[in-house]
């Protein structure tokens, strides 16, 4: 490995060859401000904010976009250098809607955060500024091209990472816009829900559709009984809106909150987590005994059955019928849970909190409404709005003393909870397969071969002698890889995994967006692993870890669905999928 | 949007489109499919940039972007009379500005639309190379030179009622 010896700031720094002059800065200490730039998405060097000096160059370069070559001296701090920025920020400033107090990312938005740290006190010039119509066609992602400041992380993400591309810059100066093709709105896009741009949008140019209102009214109403259930992945996260440390879990103190908040009855996403690998092993045996559509992919991911809908509707016979767990508890609480507690299923009102933006589109597809015409799921909540409410409604989530689910859609076994990490819903799987196939209790209740932490992980799983073939990937960029092996037939899978958000539903695009003095970005595969390890550990101090001995579960089928795979569970637990227009380009 | 096979670009594009793709980086042809789009149908329609996208696996998105990226694209139908007001700076000095807004006026259209009824399009172009005319406006292949905003009614009847003999 060749290192760079250069000079930064009068001190002298070494680094390994292809580092930038930003990364070279960075690891002596000289932050240089910054704003278009993303550590874990591609250079863009649109902004001009990480400008520096470099002796021998007449002009200020981007230290993110400039590559440390040997010998260089560099200036990152210096009147000219520190006007430059204040300047490029102004600008931004004046083209820039000032709604701050009233803005979702009030006080976590790196433009404002940018311009405080940079000094700009005041502005002089009110002149003309660019005009969009607010864009909220869709359910789940809301665009405000006024505040976009065309750092292109978005069209990045989407490209990049989940391999939509639904967004471009089109027009030009200062008529230059993000848009989907056509300029039309996101719900005639190819958008496919997963709010990846919401994560890393320096402003509040994407933003989901805030449901707290209906939340509050619903919690208000004496006529209502309001359900709530939360996923696996927010307990890992929602911690963090008081700054509380990473990879621990806060199931007790959510539930309380919940409870406080108001909410008559708090479930666990968990529990239909289980309810989902009943089923779905069920359907994937089946699958094996007819050797019909395999390998069957999972269908917990919205943002994912969006995105076969939309590039891949060849393979909609491979994805496992089964609703997500989120649907699933939403259709249990409104007929099992009601008939069991005497309501009637429309006085029931289910709310979930979820990672998830998708999950807000999800819930209002028609497939997932009671044949009497009402939504299963009457509204979705992103870990950030549960935050905005609990701070709200004025608890101090630090200090609330710790809760149990509701019986009897709260009670889950750790297979449940690792749903919220890459390979998860695998691991469950293949927890409940093997003692399905061999008869006999598993021992080695872990399988880190498929926690597919950098992305994409293929294995070849034995059990007992027979060889299931199966594929985890999450973000869809890699999707598409172990989809077209699928398709071209190059390899033959049983089983695969698909999570549309990098590293699962704990890295989700309603997941809480760090503090920007952090300097911790969504897609970090450190912030991700931290959520993740707080799942595994509570997976890991469970005794009840598969979901087939989940009695709850068991008592389910005994009462009320009979088993896996019957008429009533495929009546109530299964749903279809169907073509999206417009077709997405692969 | 397209999701059928059939393409309702002629054969002629098709073809040169699938002749790309056995090149070395086939999206570097966008460029040149979209002129070739423009030169048969005159203007880059919806429905053909989706099936550029479709046919040349660009993102529609990225086509699109392109599109509206150079001025040379035009993403409506030109009108039957395409009237250019020069507005180099010859022109400009000399009132090109106030023969663009009688034009404007007049038509009901802004810069780069066409009339409900697809007879006129109006756009601003840069200096033809006749300044001693100035202010220049053509329309079609027809230089009309010295043009003074009061005259712009009265070129537009001439072409009305031209048409309608």
């Amino acid at each position: 490995m060749k290192y760079i010896n250069a000079v930064i700031d009068g001190l002298s720094v070494s680094v390994e060859e292809g580092k930038t002059i930003m990364e070279a800065a960075d690891s002596i200490g000289s932050h240089v401000p910054r704003l278009c730039f993303h550590p874990f998405l591609s250079t863009e060097g649109a902004c001009r904010i990480c400008v520096v000096d470099v002796e021998g160059y007449n002009n200020h370069l981007p230290a993110c976009a400039t590559k440390l070559q040997d010998g260089m001296i560099i200036t990152t701090n210096s009147p000219s250098l520190r006007e430059t920025r204040r300047d490029l920020v102004e600008l931004l400033l004046d083209n820039h809607p000032k709604n701050c107090l009233t803005c979702e990312r009030d006080g976590n938005c790196e433009l404002q955060n940018l311009s405080y740290k940079l000094g700009v006190r005041e502005r002089l010039f009110e002149g003309w500024r660019k005009e969009f119509k607010f864009d909220d066609s869709n359910v789940s992602v809301l665009r405000d091209a006024e505040k976009c400041i065309l750092c292109k992380r978005c069209v990045r993400v989407c490209s990049e990472i989940q391999g939509v591309h639904n967004l471009s810059q089109m027009y030009r100066g200062v008529q230059t816009v993000v848009s989907p093709a056509f300029m039309a709105p996101m719900d005639e896009s190819v958008c496919i829900k997963c709010g990846q741009c919401i994560n890393v949008c320096p402003t509040a140019a994407f933003i989901e559709r805030d449901e707290t209102d209906k939340v509050w009214e619903a919690i208000n109403d004496p006529n209502k009984f309001v359900v709530v259930q939360t996923a696996p992945a927010i307990r890992s996260a929602i911690g963090e809106g008081w700054d509380m440390p990473y990879s621990t879990s806060w199931t007790g103190k959510t539930v309380t909150a919940l409870r406080r908040l108001g909410f008559d009855a708090v479930f666990d996403t968990d529990f239909t987590a289980d309810l989902t690998i009943m089923e779905e092993s069920h359907e994937l045996m089946e699958r094996l005994k007819s050797g019909e559509n395999l390998p069957m992919i999972t269908s917990c991911s919205p943002g994912w059955i969006n995105f076969v809908e939309h590039f891949y509707p060849e393979l909609l016979p491979n994805v496992s019928s089964c609703k997500s767990p989120m649907q699933m508890l939403s259709t249990l609480a409104k007929t099992y849970y009601a008939e069991k507690m005497h309501k009637d299923p429309k006085d029931i009102y289910v709310v979930a909190v979820m990672p998830c933006v998708a999950k807000k589109f999800e819930a209002t597809r028609p497939e997932h409404f009671s044949p009497n015409g009402y939504p299963y799921t009457d509204a979705v909540l992103t870990t950030r709005e549960l935050i905005w409410m609990i701070k709200a409604y004025g608890i101090d989530f630090v200090k609330l003393h710790e809760d149990e689910f509701d019986v009897p859609l709260g009670t889950s076994s750790g297979a449940g909870d690792i749903f919220g990490a890459t390979g998860g819903v695998m691991e469950a799987a293949l927890r409940t397969a093997y003692e399905k196939i061999t008869g006999e209790s598993i021992e080695n209740l872990t399988f880190t071969e498929v926690r597919a932490v950098e992305g994409l992980r293929e294995a070849t799983i034995d059990i007992k002698g027979t060889l299931v073939n199966v594929a985890v990937a999450n973000g869809l960029n890699n999707a598409k890889i172990i989809l077209e092996k699928v398709k071209s037939g190059e390899k033959q899978f049983h089983l695969i995994e698909i999570m549309a958000c990098p590293g699962g539903c704990v890295n989700g695009g309603g997941q809480p967006i760090p503090h920007v003095n952090k300097f911790i970005y969504p897609l970090d595969k450190d912030l991700v692993k931290k959520r993740q390890q707080a799942l595994y550990t509570i997976d890991e101090a469970k005794t009840l870890r598969k979901s087939h001995e989940n009695p709850a579960i068991l008592e389910l089928y005994k009462e009320f669905l009979e088993a896996p795979g019957s008429h009533i569970a495929h009546e109530l637990l299964h749903t279809t999928y169907s073509e999206k227009s417009p077709k997405g380009i692969k | 949007m397209c999701t059928n096979k059939k393409y309702t670009l002629s054969d002629e594009i098709v073809d040169y489109i699938n002749e790309c793709l056995s090149k070395e980086h086939p999206e570097s042809y966008l460029i040149a499919i979209l002129h070739k789009v423009q030169g048969i149908y005159g203007f880059l329609s919806e429905i053909h940039l989706d099936e550029v996208a479709h046919l040349l696996q660009v993102p529609t998105a990225n086509v699109y972007g392109v599109a509206t990226f150079y001025h040379y694209f035009r993403l409506k139908p030109r009108g039957q009379f395409a009237i250019s007001v020069c507005m180099g700076t010859a022109c400009f000095v000399k009132g090109a500005d106030s023969v663009l807004t009688s034009f404007k006026s007049e038509l009901g259209i802004d810069m780069g639309e066409t009339t409900s009824d697809g007879l006129f399009s109006l756009e601003g172009t840069r200096c033809i190379g006749v300044c001693a005319l100035a202010p220049v406006v053509t329309i079609n292949d027809r230089v009309y030179s010295n043009v003074v905003s009061q005259q712009v009614s009265q070129i537009l009847n001439e072409i009305k009622a031209a048409e309608r003999v």
